[in-house]
């Protein structure tokens, strides 16, 4: 009976949520997802079946054939049974067909490439130590940290690490494909429901793992064109003169706003309407300005390994910072 | 006196120990070692849990905590589970197969010590302050020289393959042994679960240990030379790794599970006083699961985008696994059926093995399923997976066979109430630890992660796993406490311990004379010495007339070959050729002596045999 108490602890909290709906493989939003799951209780079905009987067979003969004190009786010495060795050699060949239909079907389905598709968004995600470079490749725009993709396409991805190996993960949307250095990885996934979902990194990449988070946006189509008009409109720069010129001699060689700047860093177009500040800084619980101010004062304190160096070091002062924060809040985006 | 009479070399305390070709000290030597490194592991793995425990937790940082999960997972498959097996192997192999040692009893001593100083030179990592913390896979380019500039994972690279020689050799050893050194009449059909097992195990390891050495030269070659076999901005490739790995790796999982199958099977049939239910469908079983073990290893890289074709193949192949895994479990289910089984600490162990191994299988054959593995792959369902089937199967098989053949091996028999205590709190502790891990892997929680953020739903499920384990260390402490009581004990354990054995290691004392049989025993059946019992005997029947034995003589070359190996090891890491040259000439120079130097071990004449030469 001990040993069911952790199962019942997990089942209960199994069926008092399914995880958060941005998150949880066990609550998709989206058919990725959904097909994955459906796998997911297929296999899960047919494995408790076997556990069942298991356990029962398992739980019968410990009561029935335990040894009474004191017997000294030699059972029956049975060498084995062809009949019951047929069976539980052929049930479970059969279940395994059951369960290996499906698997192959899905492992096609899910594989199918949309790389020449006209209709589909083509995205090239490069995985860097901590973060997310998102290249939209038919529209000639960059993002970071925030996938931003219309509910009515089917998003085609061209995966490759950029440093060391990761993987691109999205719950609640399906998953995962390792991002290789030097080997591009194809995948698509659907986003039909609006919302923001949460992506991991799920390949262990350096100190910093657990926090190489990003978030993907789905939006109405509309909403999308608004969005790829707004990435590809001038860059807005900070109106102080002095502020602008220290912005793009400490930020912009690695950092880029709309044309201008590098790219060996999170492109910042349109940063303030993010949900996160790189990643894990949570927009909606503290203001982005201070979120921004946090980072860029100290950026290892949050993402330990993190290459941008702290401000101090960045020649920037306390009042630079402020200011490049203020102005990087206020860049917002309007789709 | 014999006429080719030599002298008897015999040692005694500390240099009888660092000098011994004896399999039963061998195999006690390795259960030091294994439980030492066992604790070692546990410890570590207790730190990460502390750690997980709640939300942005501090207690160590980033960096520490890969290093503690690249040590323990390190730490536990090499130099704890290994070694424990061979323990096991060690201290029962020659006994089950009525043979007075080992095919090669210096290459067992020399397989001990490089494992163990391949483990110490792993483990001196702490204390040089850099340690391997890429994961136990060591995945280049994160393990690369680029992107790990320290001398980290050289520390992982040279112990394990200093280590990987003793298993290799321990391999060879028994494959031999089993093939060679069997009783008469003890055909292969006949052999007990346990030494079929270790046979299968053997064979594995002689296949898969040396894509392992392969691999690691190769990364030792990256890293201290400059090669580019994984480097990808020089046209390396770093997929080979994962592939050179995991064909290693895969068959690794199986060499450590097979041997407990075999101990499974050993105890269930003693404590139900039942013969083995289908012996030759367990043993066909055993051969295709191993042999399947090696077709299926780029499971491990479902998501590394090996295309749908290698996905849909190695899906379809995992899962014909388990098959020949279901025979067994139901075969262990109907040894029990009908039998009297009396429930020893060894054979809860053993009991609590079936469900739990079965939920790590049935977690298993859902991985295969490669789309699903989409979702799965590197979170915490993956690690609830494998602690099942490491953990709940290899480690609950250890301790079921520690405590069955401990009377064998030392001669006491092992505290009952202590070990029922290990016993539940550990299976307990286990359950608590990883049943709801498979959870927070669905809800999304990747694996290897130093903390997560509030907020996830992770919080609650984490601090019930560290719960549990801080329940299995105190089973582990309770078992350690038991070895040190019962070492105050008088040694009276009976040769037939458990009163209910049927191989031939319970048909000698416990623990058994040095040269185990006076007399080479007659095998004339499958259970050979429960055969016997039931004729109403009292002892196996001779194949041989009393006469001298011949043992071979101990000798510490082993020991200072492979303290060569480590001082060699050193130097490379650390750029002082000399050093490594100095190394590697100890062994050689060892080597040389071996050779050239003939000694032909010495002889107990039967007149001496009774004088309790006890190992």
């Amino acid at each position: 009976m001990k040993r069911l108490l952790p199962l019942l602890t997990g089942l209960v909290l199994l069926l008092s949520a399914c995880g958060r709906e941005d998150l949880s493989t066990l609550n998709p939003q989206g058919p990725v997802a959904e097909k994955q799951l459906d796998l997911m209780k297929l296999s899960i079905g047919i494995m408790a079946l076997v556990v069942v009987v298991v356990f029962a067979i398992c739980i019968y003969v410990l009561i029935r054939f335990r040894r009474r004190s004191g017997d000294k009786s030699i059972p029956k010495q049975v060498e084995g049974n062809h009949t019951l060795e047929i069976i539980w050699t052929v049930i479970p060949l059969v279940l395994l067909l059951i369960l290996g239909v499906p698997t192959i079907k899905d492992v096609f389905g899910l594989a199918k490439d949309y790389s020449k598709d006209k209709n589909a968004v083509q995205v090239r995600v490069t995985a860097h130590q901590y973060w997310w470079e998102f290249e939209y490749t038919g529209y000639g725009i960059k993002t970071a940290q925030e996938l931003v993709v219309p509910t009515d396409k089917t998003i085609s991805f061209e995966l490759v690490g950029a440093d060391v190996k990761h993987s691109f993960w999205i719950p609640a949307i399906g998953g995962k494909m390792d991002t290789n250095p030097g080997v591009t990885n194809r995948m698509y996934l659907e986003f039909p429901k609006e919302g923001v979902f949460r992506g991991k990194c799920a390949e262990l990449c350096g100190p910093s793992h657990a926090l190489m988070d990003f978030k993907a946006k789905a939006v109405s189509p509309a909403s999308f064109d608004r969005w790829v008009a707004a990435m590809k409109a001038p860059a807005v720069m900070p109106a102080d003169a002095e502020i602008a010129e220290k912005f793009t001699s400490q930020c912009l060689t690695c950092h880029a706003v709309g044309e201008n700047g590098g790219n060996s860093a999170p492109n910042l177009t349109g940063v303030g309407s993010r949900q996160t500040i790189g990643g894990i800084l949570y927009n909606d619980t503290t203001s982005v300005e201070k979120n921004i101010h946090d980072w860029v004062t100290d950026p290892q304190k949050y993402k330990s390994g993190a290459m941008m160096p702290k401000a101090v070091e960045n020649d920037l002062t306390q009042e630079q910072v402020s200011a490049i924060a203020k102005y990087l809040a206020e860049y917002k985006l309007d789709y | 006196m014999a006429a080719h009479g030599h002298t008897v070399k015999r040692y005694t305390g500390l240099m009888d120990w660092l000098t011994t070709v004896d399999h039963k000290k061998i195999g006690i030597l390795y259960m030091i070692a294994g439980l030492f490194f066992f604790l070692i592991g546990g410890l570590e793995a207790v730190v990460i849990r502390v750690q997980l425990m709640k939300p942005m937790n501090d207690v160590v940082s980033s960096d520490t905590f890969n290093e503690l999960i690249t040590m323990h997972g390190t730490t536990m498959i090499f130099l704890a589970a290994m070694p424990l097996l061979f323990a096991l192997m060690n201290a029962v192999i020659p006994l089950q197969i009525g043979a007075r040692d080992v095919a090669f009893p210096f290459l067992n001593s020399l397989g001990f010590w490089t494992f163990f100083f391949g483990g110490v030179l792993l483990n001196l990592s702490w204390f040089a302050g850099t340690v391997p913390d890429a994961g136990w896979t060591s995945y280049v380019p994160l393990a690369g020289p680029t992107y790990n500039s320290g001398h980290g994972v050289d520390y992982y690279v040279i112990g394990l393959q200093i280590a990987g020689i003793g298993t290799l050799l321990g391999g060879i050893n028994f494959m031999a042994t089993i093939i060679n050194m069997r009783a008469p009449g003890l055909s292969f059909m006949r052999l007990p679960m346990f030494t079929w097992t270790i046979f299968i195990t053997s064979a594995l390891i002689v296949f898969a240990f040396p894509a392992l050495t392969v691999g690691l030269v190769a990364l030792m070659f990256d890293r201290l030379f400059h090669a580019n076999f994984f480097e990808v901005a020089n046209g390396g490739n770093e997929v080979l790794w994962e592939h050179i790995f995991w064909v290693f790796g895969h068959p690794e999982v199986y060499i450590l599970i097979v041997p407990a199958f075999g101990v499974i099977s050993e105890v269930v049939s003693t404590f139900s006083r039942k013969r083995l239910f289908g012996y030759s469908s367990m043993v066909f079983a055993t051969v295709l699961i191993a042999f399947l073990g090696f077709m299926v290893w780029a499971h491990h890289m479902f998501t590394t985008g090996l295309g749908p074709v290698a996905n849909g193949l190695f899906s379809i192949a995992t899962m014909l696994i388990a098959v020949p895994t279901g025979v067994k479990i139901f075969n262990w289910l109907f040894t029990l059926w009908g039998g009297s089984i009396r429930f020893t600490t060894a054979s809860l162990f053993a009991i609590g093995f079936i469900p739990t191994f079965v939920m790590g299988g049935v977690t298993g054959v859902m991985l295969a399923s490669a789309p699903a593995d989409y979702q799965y792959h590197d979170t915490y369902f993956v690690v609830a997976h494998f602690h099942y089937v490491i953990v709940g199967g290899l480690i609950f098989g250890i301790f079921s066979g520690l405590h069955y053949w401990w009377p064998k091996m030392f001669g006491r028999m092992l505290n009952e109430t202590l070990g029922k205590i290990t016993f539940w709190t550990f299976f307990i502790g286990f359950h608590l630890t990883f049943f709801i891990q498979h959870f927070l892997g669905l809800l999304g929680m990747p694996r290897r992660v130093y903390t997560y953020l509030d907020g996830q739903g992770f919080n609650n499920m984490n601090f019930i796993s560290t719960i549990g384990a801080f329940l299995m260390g105190i089973g582990t402490i309770a078992f350690l406490l038991n070895i040190f009581i019962t070492w105050s004990k008088p040694r009276n354990a009976a040769a037939d311990a458990w009163e209910d054995g049927r191989s031939l290691e319970w048909s000698i004392p416990s623990p058994p004379p040095e040269y185990n049989f006076k007399q080479t025993p007659l095998v004339r059946g499958y259970d050979a010495w429960w055969k016997e019992k039931m004729e109403g005997k009292t002892a196996m029947t001779p194949a041989e007339p009393v006469g001298s034995i011949h043992m071979p003589s101990p000798s510490i070359l082993p020991l200072i070959m492979s303290l060569g190996l480590f001082i060699a090891g050193f130097g490379f890491m650390y750029d002082r050729l000399i050093v490594g040259g100095l190394g590697l000439l100890i062994t050689f120079a060892c080597m040389i002596l071996r050779s050239l130097y003939d000694d032909h071990g010495f002889h107990i004449e039967p007149e001496d045999q009774d004088e309790g030469v006890h190992a």
